[in-house]
């Protein structure tokens, strides 16, 4: 009670200041109890596991980190190892380059560009036929699985045995094979990825479905009155049309290739060797799991760095549809 | 004409009123329909395989791949109960269960209560405040494991299922709060003013204006939180330190190295972990999707 007038003066001050923008604001009096009760248990756990976790980590990634604890001083030292004495994080020695962040960047290119493209296209094709509904429901379902049972759906598609794998099965028919999918360098990023795409297109799919809807009809009507041929038509309005969902969901999914984790180790360890690992995975294998806390802190900040651009673009998308 | 159909083709193609037309029109399309029956097998051919072996017998599997079932002709439920049983993957079921509907209802509750105070409720620094919580929307969990990690280990609450309730709740917080403070904002203001008028308290808005009308949003939102603590499997690989409180997507991880490729067990233990969120999206799939396009594209 005995806060009540320094209350009012504040509101009175918001008042003042804002009142050009808001006309009803009156009603919305500046209420400090109801404020701290709806937001503390949110800000509180933020601050603790988010917020706070966020500086030490980044503290830590410059120091020993012997527990988990801060111990030495090691400047960039942590970095210095990560980028140019791990051939398992990134290796510019060979042709091309290795490593836990070059197969992120593979993966960025591949998984992004190949769920995009077949996202695309289903989201088209089925948009064209009466059971549209049945075939989005079937792409779109792995996105309800866990990535540990996709892992083994698809080590089990990938089986080196003809008679377990239906993939070498079927390479068997035309004499190729049996190939050991996961357990040769060559193939085993090209297998997880195509097994990721699998599990995202999907999302793309139903996404972009649904930017196709909003197409007006009298924008693709006019075009055929006037003689545009389907080619012209998907290339001149449909693809310009959807390149802003477009964009969200390459940003969207080139965020979940930084986070991505599960799948790689479920299916391969980031085996053979270390050739399918990727930055999430040696964050917890090097770094977590063998007790170099120093390390793993500064693996976490690579991928916070990483995801920084993403941040402000969310940032000013979110900041421009508030003004709009 | 709808939308969907001004999408499919020149208008001259619809409603075909020949024999001859229909047939026309069905063979414009034979290359559409093939290519979707081809999308469908392949979305379709590696679930149902690992289903179909999920059912068989283990030395069946051993003989045949899963394609040559239909000359074989035999099923068993040996392979559930053998996971279910001497695998541990029932008291595994169960933990999924307890680590699940807390760590949905908690981050449920707290973050509509804030997507209230950062919607309705004014104080100072608020819009500031709501875009820190937009930009730790793309922190990735890793960076928090240590600390964390160190603020539990002397409590102990790694070994017990405190530790993995609290940082799937906190790690939930900032997308729900984006969500739902989006779809709060867009309730009309003329409502919630008049029940102010009226006298009503914002605990009393929050219960009896806000979240009723807000049920398909806080319902997208648990949902898709439910399905991924239902999911995960990193943070439990990190928070959940006793064997015997281990989710399925651990116990499967440790029937994969243990034995790596006896897939009876592996097939029905992934099945097992699959059977609720399959449940989820079929009887919840309108919410499923309304809440996956609030969350990417708008």
């Amino acid at each position: 009670m005995s806060f009540e007038p320094l209350e009012l003066a504040k509101d009175q001050v918001a008042i003042g200041k804002k009142s050009g923008k808001r006309p009803n604001v009156s009603a919305e009096r500046t209420n400090w109890p109801a404020a701290l009760i709806f937001s503390a248990p949110a800000v509180i756990l933020l601050i603790v596991f988010l917020v706070y976790p966020t500086i030490y980590t980044i503290g830590l990634a410059f120091n020993r980190g012997r527990q988990g604890a801060f111990t030495e001083w090691v400047g960039l030292n942590n970095f210095v190892q990560l980028f140019t004495n791990d051939p398992s994080f990134i290796n510019f020695k060979t042709f091309p380059p290795s490593g836990a962040i070059w197969n992120n960047i593979l993966w960025i290119i591949f998984y992004t560009g190949f769920v995009l493209g077949l996202g695309l296209l289903v989201a088209t094709l089925a948009s064209r036929v009466r059971y549209e509904a049945v075939i989005k429901g079937i792409v779109f379902l792995p996105m309800a699985i866990a990535a540990t049972a996709l892992a083994v759906i698809w080590k089990f598609v990938y089986a080196p045995d003809a008679n377990t794998g239906l993939l070498n099965a079927i390479l068997g028919v035309i004499h190729v094979g049996p190939i050991s999918w996961l357990g040769d360098t060559a193939f085993v990023n090209a297998a997880l990825i195509a097994a990721g795409v699998w599990a995202s297109v999907g999302f793309a799919t139903v996404i972009l479905s649904a930017a196709l809807k909003g197409i007006p009809t009298e924008v693709l009507e006019a075009a055929r009155t006037d003689g545009a041929n389907e080619r012209q038509i998907f290339f001149r309005i449909i693809l310009p049309m959807v390149s802003l969902p477009m964009s969200v969901l390459a940003v969207t999914l080139i965020v979940n290739v930084i986070k991505l984790f599960d799948l790689i180790f479920v299916m391969t360890g980031g085996g053979p060797g270390t050739s399918s690992r990727v930055i999430a995975f040696t964050f917890y294998q090097d770094g977590l799991s063998s007790g170099q806390f120093g390390k793993a802190a500064a693996v976490a900040l690579v991928m916070l760095i990483v995801l920084i651009p993403v941040m402000i673009f969310n940032i000013r998308r979110f900041r421009q549809a508030a003004v709009v | 004409m709808t939308q969907h159909n001004a999408l499919a083709g020149p208008a001259i193609q619809e409603h075909p009123r020949t024999l001859a037309g229909r047939i026309v029109k069905v063979l414009n399309r034979t290359p559409i329909h093939i290519a979707l029956a081809i999308i469908g097998l392949v979305w379709l051919a590696p679930t149902i395989g690992l289903l179909v072996t999920s059912f068989r017998p283990r030395s069946d599997i051993q003989a045949t791949g899963w394609w040559e079932t239909l000359s074989t002709l035999r099923f068993t439920a040996e392979n559930y109960s053998a996971v279910l049983g001497a695998q541990g993957m029932l008291q595994a079921f169960i933990n999924n269960l307890i680590i699940s509907i807390p760590s949905t209802l908690l981050p449920l509750t707290i973050a509509s209560m804030a997507a209230y105070a950062f919607s309705w409720v004014k104080f100072p620094f608020r819009d500031g405040l709501f875009l820190i919580v937009v930009a730790l929307l793309m922190v990735p969990a890793q960076v928090a494991f240590i600390p964390v990690l160190n603020l539990f280990k002397p409590l102990g609450w790694t070994q017990g299922y405190i530790a993995i309730w609290l940082v799937h709740t906190a790690f939930a917080l900032p997308f729900g709060i984006f969500l739902l403070r989006n779809f709060f904002i867009t309730l009309p203001r003329d409502l919630i003013e008049a029940a102010r008028i009226d006298g009503s308290s914002d605990i009393g808005i929050f219960r009896t204006i806000v979240v009723p009308l807000s049920v398909p949003a806080i319902a997208a939102y648990g949902i898709f939180q439910f399905l991924w603590v239902w999911n995960d499997l990193l943070m439990a690989l990190v928070f959940v330190q006793k064997n015997t409180n281990y989710p399925m997507t651990l116990a499967i991880q440790s029937l994969l190295s243990q034995y790596g490729t006896e897939w009876h067990l592996l097939a029905a233990g992934a099945f097992l972990l699959m059977v609720v969120p399959l449940l989820v999206f079929f009887s919840l799939q309108r919410y499923f999707v309304q809440g996956l396009l609030a969350g990417s594209v708008k």
